[in-house]
């Protein structure tokens, strides 16, 4: 089977991987370069502790697993692969409540959590005001645009063909409806016997050019960069509003600092949500808002400087889960894109979970992970057809 | 063309008014003015307008000042930066 990886973010890269692996023969194209999306635009996070028992958690803790093979199969240093843990910082009395009532449930469904009386001692910067902390060991890191690049090389060296400025305009399509392959913009055909639409935050445009739209949005997103200090922090930090953050559905900007330290010696402070469409313009007042919460959590960082601010795009489905697996308007087309802040994070197991619907293997064999909570029919209205 | 001086190190930069530490030494022919933070490699100016961070300079004790951008005064304090300027 030839298939068609449009996209070479972590996702797409994934995917592929996961694709030639399963004995597929996988094209991957994208229209500017390896990680230049939204893989290039965040933190690396591979999070389990910002998420609520369901499918999400399920996909993060298969995909956790799924991160340390890919560790040792191509080495921790070619991912800067972390395994720094987490800690989740109740930074008020009120704040400590529903933060262990959620790390409780997480536990139940295999979550490593414990529960921290005094932060300050996993970190020491730590504003001594913090009321307490849970500590989630499985949290990790990996320098995301290093480890896109990794997993894609390591899939060329198994037959992936990686075709770097060649962008989708449509399908090529065939009498019986079903997809053939695509047409690039310069008008060269690309024939393949399936097309796995990975294009993350532009997921939805490419969906729509290849008949099969899906409800994917941009979701604004800045990380500040301090300069570069010696240690002194030494996990992902986080306040517990962020979770709150993670899941809420308002329009306007929602920041929730995450503090953590990088092998470079800075200091990434993430995230903030807007939904704000494709706008890319700076936004001086939530990069304000970023930097206090940070300083509040970690008061030393008053008296370092940014260096800059990044920013980008967190594609997400209405229901806030990504979107995987075959589109049911359109044979030969799937769907692998929208997961939002969490998409380095859940690769793997994604790249997995098509695999084994492009060869018809049993997902939850394959990828450890129910695929239906994923399918593209949730968020599809399909017309009935007419007989 | 009038000229003034800072310290750099313990000797006198001259500078022109007007002109950025970095250009001023560069102009003393000081090439370098810090080493990097894993291997200890000499860095100066790379970009020269602000945006790559590589002319990182302690200037009156504050460390990672971009020295393409800081401008020249008189007296002022400027020093090698090693690493990060934070280590203790």
């Amino acid at each position: 089977m030839r298939v068609v990886v449009v996209g070479a973010g972590i996702i797409g890269a994934c995917v592929a991987r996961a694709a030639v692996v399963a004995g597929c023969e996988v094209v991957v194209l994208d229209r500017d370069q390896v990680g230049s999306g939204t893989t290039s635009r965040g933190e690396g996070n591979v999070l389990v502790s910002d998420k609520p028992p369901g499918p999400e958690l399920d996909l993060a803790l298969a995909s956790r697993r799924r991160w340390q093979d890919l560790g040792d199969e191509l080495g921790r240093d070619a991912l800067e692969l972390e395994s720094k843990g987490g800690l989740v910082v109740a930074t008020s009395q009120a704040a400590l409540e529903p933060l262990s009532r959620l790390a409780a449930a997480q536990r139940e469904v295999g979550v490593e959590v414990e529960a921290v009386t005094d932060p300050t001692h996993v970190e020491p910067f730590l504003t001594p005001e913090a009321a307490g902390a849970q500590w989630y060991p499985q949290d990790a890191q990996v320098q995301p645009v290093l480890a896109a690049a990794a997993v894609l090389a390591d899939a060329r060296r198994r037959g992936v063909q990686y075709r770097p400025g060649t962008e989708v305009a449509a399908a090529r399509t065939g009498q019986d409806g079903r997809l053939r392959g695509v047409v690039t913009t310069s008008g060269e055909v690309i024939a393949a016997d399936a097309v796995v639409n990975c294009a993350g935050t532009w997921g939805g445009v490419v969906g729509r050019r290849l008949g099969g739209e899906v409800p994917v949005l941009p979701r604004k997103g800045f990380v500040l960069v301090t300069e570069p200090l010696p240690p002194s922090v030494r996990h992902k930090v986080y306040s517990a509003d962020y979770v709150a953050n993670v899941a809420a559905s308002t329009e306007g900007l929602e920041t929730s600092c995450v503090v953590e330290g990088t092998r470079g010696g800075t200091i990434l402070i993430g995230a903030s949500r807007e939904r704000v469409g494709f706008d890319r313009s700076m936004s001086p007042l939530t990069v304000q808002r970023l930097a206090a919460q940070a300083v509040a959590l970690f008061p030393f960082l008053a008296g370092v400087q940014l260096l800059r601010v990044y920013r980008g795009f967190r594609p997400y489905c209405p229901d806030h889960l990504p979107v995987i697996g075959p589109d049911p308007r359109v044979a030969g087309l799937f769907h692998a894109c929208g997961h939002e802040g969490a998409g380095i994070g859940l690769a793997p197991a994604t790249g997995d979970l098509v695999a084994a619907h492009l060869t018809g293997l049993d997902p939850m064999l394959v990828a450890g992970v129910d695929p239906a909570p994923f399918l593209p029919e949730r968020l599809l209205r399909i017309p009935e057809e007419t007989s | 063309m009038s000229t003034s001086t800072f310290r750099f190190d313990g000797t006198d930069i001259a500078f022109v008014p007007g002109q950025s530490v970095g250009a001023a030494l560069v102009a003393a022919g000081r090439p370098s003015w810090r080493t990097t933070r894993h291997e200890g490699s000499p860095r100066g100016l790379f970009c020269g307008i602000g945006v790559c961070f590589d002319c990182l300079v302690t200037v009156d004790g504050f460390p990672n000042e971009r020295a393409c951008l800081v401008l020249a005064e008189a007296g002022q304090q400027v020093s090698t930066q090693e690493g990060s300027g934070h280590d203790r």
